[in-house]
């Protein structure tokens, strides 16, 4: 049976779904989690660091949902704030000297919104994030695995390849926010999520993902495992290709596939 | 017989925007046209002005300071040497690739109120002598918001500065993504970054010039990328608009957040530049970039 649009949005944003650090905590050996942007604070939206996949050292990064809402409050809900993206950008680089591949795990609402993040230039810090990760001289994976808000998810989505959970959604906005900017009315989301194109259906056939990691009936949650196994099945499959490449031509493929989205 | 100055003031403001844009900013015997309203309204400040004071003062309230908005063409007759300039893919439009309902009779609507094809002109030509590529942002065409007609002009005309070896200026003015693009509206701010990040690398200088408003995913990518950050005085500029972070927070926001002049404070903007001096900064700063090995001290 077909899952609505607006089914997916609630699905995605089901607080038992795997979040980041399931993903991370099960597919690699020896996280080391690093800390802060090393400028202003440690974000605890994005969660970061070092481990190794098999032998291969790699770098992890996951914006983090709380599975409660103590744990909600101190993560914020996923929603970074500037230091974040800085925080994900620093690791980045890192990684980019130490030759290290970059994985990440992408589920927020969207970038916080309020007067701290303002006046720390969240728009710069999203904006920087975008520039350098088409220039970084190492492979990147992102996959969306629960909800992929606006540019506080493609902050961590400039990427050689990019996969979906199946009922994973990643659009401009929120439905609510989408409806009550078009609608003047956010408690018209479902038919927002209608006209939208947020599914990974979607996705997939305007090019914009590179795959479907297909879901339990019910979703991820009913068989974490098993999803989280074909997760790692894909990031190794990939990482042998992509590593395989020369940096140029990765460069090159990395500019070319956002260049053709018109 | 209505002896009511607010309705006669109203009537006279709309009458602006029949003024040609090389009228702006010239001095008198230049200008064949009279515009037809005689007098202006300052939105800001209420004072009651001369249009064509107004013009030749490049539409800057002479009591408050409030800078009227300015079209995509006006700002290209403002700025290029002679009013004069390449125009760039000037036909180029949305493919609609949601299918939006309803979109593709909003855009021919709009294209015909506003003569705009989409909502930011790009060409080439001299400030103060010196080659540019230059993007201005419309906020007239859907408030500015960027879809993948802007993406799309913007990444060419990012290509061809690098290809060319050119600066490029960007102006903008946006109330953030084009809804009715949907995913790929978000995409253009990753595409458009992409064609900066590959000109800065090339060795070339970006300025942008923000000015009111900028928000959402323009703020979010190009706006926020220059080299240089220049903004006109008063133009609010931020990520999340002013009314979605007070739903957000529940509060009211403090006087003057997310203008030019607070993110000046904080540290994102390197300039505020009145319109008067716009050109001759920008053509300063273009002079600056020219260094070719063999200047003489
Ligand atoms: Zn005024």
């Amino acid at each position: 049976m077909d899952i609505t649009p607006w089914e997916k949005v609630k699905l995605a944003r089901m607080p038992l779904r795997p979040t980041g650090l399931d993903y991370i905590n099960q597919i690699f050996e020896n996280f080391i989690e690093l800390h802060g942007d090393r400028r202003f604070s440690d974000d605890k939206a994005i969660v970061g660091g070092i481990a190794f996949l098999g032998e291969l050292p790699v770098t992890v990064i996951a914006q983090q949902k709380g599975r409660n809402t103590k744990e909600n409050i101190a993560r914020n809900f996923a929603m970074p704030h500037p230091e974040g993206y800085r925080k994900a950008l620093r690791l980045m680089k890192q990684a980019e000297k130490f030759h290290r591949p970059i994985l990440c795990f992408i589920d927020t609402p969207g970038a916080f919104c309020g007067i701290g993040a303002e006046e720390r230039g969240q728009g710069e810090a999203i904006a920087t994030n975008l520039a350098h990760m088409m220039l970084l001289k190492t492979p990147i994976i992102s996959f969306v695995i629960s909800e992929g808000g606006s540019g506080g998810a493609l902050a961590l989505g400039v990427a050689d390849r990019i996969y979906m959970l199946e009922h994973a959604v990643y659009s401009i906005l929120s439905p609510e926010g989408f409806a009550s900017i078009l609608y003047k009315d956010a408690s018209k989301a479902e038919q927002a999520a209608h006209h939208m194109k947020l599914t990974s259906k979607d996705l997939l056939e305007y090019e914009i993902i590179d795959g479907i990691i297909p879901e339990p009936v019910g979703g991820a949650h009913n068989d974490k495992e098993m999803v989280i196994k074909n997760v790692k099945g894909i990031l190794e499959e990939e990482l042998k290709n992509l590593l395989t490449q020369p940096i140029d031509q990765l460069l090159e493929k990395r500019y070319q596939k956002y260049r053709k989205i018109f | 017989m209505n002896k009511n100055p607010f309705k006669f003031k109203k009537y006279a403001t709309s009458q602006i925007y029949r003024v040609r844009p090389k009228d702006i900013g010239r001095p008198d015997e230049e200008k064949p046209n009279v515009p037809e309203g005689i007098m202006t309204k300052c939105p800001n400040c209420k004072k009651i002005i001369y249009t064509k004071l107004l013009l030749k003062n490049f539409k800057q309230c002479d009591e408050c300071g409030y800078n009227f908005k300015i079209s995509a063409n006006e700002r290209f007759a403002m700025l290029l040497d002679d009013g004069d300039w390449l125009e760039y893919d000037k036909q180029l439009t949305t493919k609609d690739p949601l299918n939006f309902p309803g979109y593709a009779d909003k855009l021919v609507k709009t294209q015909s109120q506003t003569g705009l094809v989409d909502g930011l002109v790009t060409g080439k030509g001299k400030i103060e002598g010196s080659a540019v590529m230059l993007g201005v942002m419309d906020a007239a065409f859907f408030m500015g918001s960027m879809g993948t007609a802007i993406g799309e002009k913007l990444t060419r005309l990012f290509e061809r500065a690098t290809e060319e070896r050119l600066p490029v200026i960007v102006f903008t003015a946006s109330g953030g993504a084009r809804m009715q693009e949907g995913i790929f509206s978000l995409m253009q701010m990753a595409k458009v970054s992409g064609a900066v990040a590959k000109h800065s690398e090339a060795g070339l200088l970006y300025i942008t010039v923000l000015t009111d408003p900028t928000t959402g995913g323009v703020t979010a990518s190009f706006a926020m990328l220059g080299d240089i950050i220049l903004a006109e005085p008063g133009a609010l500029i931020g990520f999340a608009g002013p009314r979605v972070i007070e739903q957000t927070i529940g509060q009211k926001l403090p006087e003057g957040f997310q203008r030019a002049e607070f993110l000046l404070e904080h540290g994102f903007v390197d300039k505020i530049v009145p319109r008067e001096q716009l050109k001759h900064t920008l053509g300063t700063l273009l002079k600056m970039h020219s260094y070719c090995g063999e200047n003489q001290i």
